[in-house]
């Protein structure tokens, strides 16, 4: 059997090279790359906890500390990522649709919360939404920092950029004739709006949701200070893993650390399927 | 439905994108807006369809005055270049938008909308691709998609902005034809715009020629080939040459000089006449210059010839010569215009 007819009838091969040079040397440097800044710690991070056993490993997972802060550190980075969701795609529309004064300036805002240091954050928004702060004192007796709504506050602070920056490129690519075509077919602004522009940008929705939800997931600096670290009520998964450290129990943090590693894991893959279907359905959006 | 537009103005900041342009379009009439980019063509087809509203000027469908409806309420079918389908949605569903999105007292039962978008898929040959998304489609089929989406609603009037001009020239062959038949049979009063003369001559009833925001001329392909009205017309469809003469006591003179050609009203102007209609000739009262190139165009030749002008640059004109003709380079050609068109203007 000649060589060609070889890689004819086998199921799966490399592509073949391209006229674009570099190939070999390209995917290297990738994988080395990725090996040094993720593979390997991530691999760490199983091998130290892996030192647990089965038993103990469960007996951490299922300790009613760790599950409630993995609760709260889940819910509200989906709770924010949602509300960004609604919020980010209004102001990503603003942004984007009109033109008004100060447009600019708002633009360049919306990426402060990738410069700010997220502890400086943390700290303004603990003073403004205590019981004793600006915005907090309007809303007592009923409280906002210090509870799991505070920590919700904090990460929609965070992950805002995230979906205004996925959604804006595609929003200024909306074609007005598209608009214009609804129109003549009898669509109102609120059917154009919600039955042909939104739709169409379900999968830069997704991706920003994706994101800001993961980057809400691994927060930590902003959080600490707004949430009160309540055990059992207000305190995110992160803290837990830096308080085990601090005791010295290396095993228990790496452990929370792999079961929100798995978690998070399992959550990113089931959105870039979501996407990657919708990529295929829609076209390459 | 007839369309009448009356002394229709449309200023985009202060520039008169159109000015005073009126126009009858008959029922069932199939009417191509031809023109040069920037003309007005398509700001007028948009003024029809109610994407934007004139300066001044009124616009009626039959009797109605349409001039102050939104575009929903003219309820017309339009088309659009780049085919603007959603991109979200199956063929089928495409299709179905304008009368799935109505309100439920107007809105036909699902199997009745079923129905329909399955007879205009039959209607423009797309049956069996109905769960297929735009970018599964070619450009030719997706235009043809983005017409049954326009015709489900039952327009008054369809509209098509420049229809083929995304498409390769072979399929914009086949879509002309096919769009021509498609006319036939369903009779809708259609409006389309172009920049292709070859299509307007070929497709439509009457051609309505425009040249900044003013119309030149309005009828048939006949018409406006062979009795063009304004220099523009004379130029912009088909080929011409055109020379400056004056005309004395009945002879055409050119430089001073008799041509054989001869005209009824004294005047100063353009000679303006068409390759085709010009003949070789010995007789010492003819144009001449110098043949500088020579081009095979499918049956015929070409030749450019450079009229001498004083020691100014040289009139260029181009005449139509037999293929067994004696034409060289570089030597002189005699001519004459067997068909002209004089238009008086300043020299």
């Amino acid at each position: 059997m000649t060589a060609s007819a070889t890689a004819n009838t086998a199921g799966w091969r490399m592509k073949q090279p391209s006229i674009i040079p570099g190939f070999g040397l390209t995917l290297g440097f990738s994988l080395t790359y990725l090996s040094l800044i993720i593979l390997i710690p991530v691999a760490g991070l199983l091998w130290r906890s892996a030192e647990l056993g089965w038993s103990g490993f469960f007996a951490i997972l299922t300790d009613e500390r760790t599950l409630r802060a993995l609760y709260v550190s889940f819910g509200t980075a989906f709770l924010a990522a949602l509300v960004n969701v609604v919020f980010g795609t209004i102001l990503a529309w603003v942004l984007t649709r009109y033109r008004f004064p100060g447009r600019r300036l708002i633009d360049a805002m919306v990426d402060l919360p990738f410069a700010l240091p997220t502890a400086v954050a943390g700290i303004a928004f603990a003073a403004l939404y205590a019981p004793n702060g600006w915005v907090g004192s309007l809303f007592m007796p009923f409280r906002i920092a210090f509870t799991p709504l505070g920590i919700v506050i904090a990460l929609i602070f965070i992950g805002l950029p995230f979906v205004v920056r996925t959604v804006q490129p595609l929003m200024e690519e909306i074609d007005r004739e598209v608009e214009e075509a609804a129109a003549t077919l009898g669509a109102n602004r609120f059917q154009t709006i919600f039955k042909v522009l939104l739709p169409g940008l379900t999968p830069a929705v997704l991706t920003g949701f994706a994101l800001a939800f993961a980057r809400g997931v691994g927060e930590y600096g902003s959080v600490i200070f707004i949430a009160g670290n309540i055990p059992y009520v207000s305190e995110i998964a992160p803290l837990l893993i830096v308080i085990r450290l601090e005791e010295f129990n290396y095993a228990g943090a790496t452990a929370i650390a792999t079961i929100m590693l798995l978690i998070s894991f399992a959550m990113l893959l089931v959105i870039n399927l979501i996407q990657a279907w919708s990529r295929r359905r829609y076209g390459n959006v | 439905m007839e369309v009448t537009i009356n002394n229709i103005r449309k200023e985009f900041d202060k520039f008169a994108a159109l000015n005073d342009v009126s126009l009858k379009i008959a029922s069932g009439e199939l009417i191509a807006l031809l023109g040069p980019s920037g003309s007005g063509k398509t700001t007028l087809l948009r003024l029809i369809a109610g994407l934007d509203y004139p300066t001044a000027g009124q616009v009626f469908f039959g009797t109605e005055d349409a001039s102050h409806s939104s575009v929903q309420e003219r309820n017309v079918g339009f088309v659009f270049q780049h085919y603007a389908l959603f991109r979200h949605m199956t063929v089928a569903q495409n299709i179905g938008f304008g009368l799935k999105i109505r309100p439920s007292a107007t809105r036909p039962p699902k199997a009745e909308i079923r129905k329909r978008v399955s007879d205009l898929l039959d209607m423009v040959q797309l049956s069996g691709l109905e769960n297929r998304y735009p970018n599964q489609l070619s450009g030719g089929q997706r235009q043809r998609v983005a017409l049954a989406r326009a015709m489900a609603i039952e327009p008054r009037i369809l509209l098509l902005d420049e229809p083929f001009g995304a498409l390769d020239a072979k399929v914009r062959k086949e879509l002309r034809r096919w769009l021509r038949e498609f006319h036939d049979r369903t009779g809708h009063t259609t409006v389309f715009v172009t920049h292709d003369q070859e299509e307007a001559l070929e497709l439509a009833d009457r051609v309505v020629v425009m040249s900044q925001g003013k119309i030149e001329q309005v009828g048939s392909a006949d018409d406006v080939y062979d009795r063009p009205q304004s220099p523009f017309v004379f130029s912009f469809i088909g080929e011409s040459s055109h020379l400056p003469v004056d005309v004395r006591d009945g002879t055409v003179l050119f430089q001073g000089e008799p041509i054989g050609v001869s005209e009824g009203t004294n005047t100063v102007g353009d000679l303006f006449f068409r390759p085709e209609d010009v003949e070789l000739t010995d007789d010492p009262h003819a144009l001449f210059g110098k043949v500088t190139a020579c081009r095979r165009l499918a049956g015929t030749r070409i030749a450019e010839i450079d009229i001498a002008n004083n020691g100014h640059a040289p009139f260029h004109v181009e005449v139509e010569v037999p293929l067994h003709a004696p034409i060289e380079l570089g030597s002189e050609a005699r001519f004459r215009p067997t068909r002209w068109k004089i238009f008086p203007g300043q020299k």
